[in-house]
């Protein structure tokens, strides 16, 4: 459950982020296929060597993606129904506990390699509930 | 056995060589209290910690820290039989404590947290790889009692 606190904490975070969040994306995707090859199943169709046109494009959108849910803050599953809809019935993306998960490591380990020190155990935990937050409403409709 | 090639164990003895244990110890374990509170259960004795300032803060939590990233050294040195080097923690972990595996997954995924914020550009997306294989294998050998 994200408290007043953490909220805040993620504004933090999203505003270190501004202007370089696809930049951000694009790595997060690039480490979670170096990082766990078995993500790459959900896209057979994609070119993955490192500086594709469909990474970039990819990551692009998964963080215009997070950018909204952060806006969105109050109301993340209504922000991301479209998207829950999505990963639930069309691409069948692994649980939270699987797929999703490995992807908000790797986010966190991007924001952790450009933020250093600055990406204090407060900011962790809060984006830690964040990306969890995220995936559970993008897994709510599963089953 | 677990097969590491010539170029993943330069990629994690490398990095190992620059790691402070003693504060890459204390603050993963702080971390791991923070983010994941429930872990703070195991640790009862340890004293105040109400926040994360004074988990942080805590000489308990930094002293227990570094003796768990210590014993990571020890299957640094040991790669090729991490199951042996952790053969009596794993009895300790999972006959006394019974702690849950999960939470051994999740101080590996903490630690790979605290070495990014250290190394920034040099925690490459390889280096990432590598050292998650490497807390992978570790979880799994202190797991092993379960099985």
């Amino acid at each position: 459950m994200l408290t007043a606190e953490d909220k805040k904490l993620i504004q933090q975070v999203w505003s270190k982020v501004q202007g370089r969040q696809e930049e951000f994306g694009v790595e997060a995707l690039e480490r979670m296929f170096i990082t766990y090859p078995q993500t790459k199943t959900y896209f057979p169709h994609f070119d993955l060597s490192k500086g594709s046109d469909q990474i970039r494009g990819h990551g692009k959108k998964v963080a215009a993606a997070l950018g909204a849910a952060v806006k969105s803050i109050d109301n993340l599953s209504q922000a991301l129904s479209d998207l829950s809809n999505l990963h639930a019935y069309n691409l069948r993306v692994d649980p939270p506990h699987f797929a999703l998960q490995l992807l908000a490591q790797s986010l966190q380990v991007v924001l952790a390699v450009h933020m250093g020190k600055d990406y204090s155990p407060e900011l962790h935990a809060a984006t830690d509930k964040f990306l969890s937050a995220v995936a559970a409403v993008l897994s709510e409709k599963y089953r | 056995m677990v097969h590491w090639t010539a170029e993943e164990k330069q990629l994690i003895t490398s990095l190992w060589a620059k790691v402070n244990v003693e504060e890459c110890g204390a603050e993963a374990l702080a971390r791991l209290l923070i983010v994941y509170p429930w872990t703070q259960r195991f640790f009862s004795s340890f004293g105040n910690l109400s926040s994360p300032t004074a988990i942080l803060g805590n000489p308990k939590v930094r002293a227990h820290g570094k003796k768990v990233l210590t014993s990571f050294g020890e299957a640094i040195k040991n790669l090729d039989n991490i199951k042996a080097t952790y053969s009596k923690l794993s009895e300790l972990h999972c006959e006394k404590l019974h702690v849950d595996p999960e939470n051994f997954r999740l101080l590996g995924d903490i630690l790979i947290i605290v070495l990014a914020a250290h190394f920034t550009k040099d925690f490459s997306p390889a280096c990432q790889a590598v050292w998650q294989k490497l807390v992978t294998v570790v979880a799994h050998a202190l797991a092993r009692r379960y099985h």
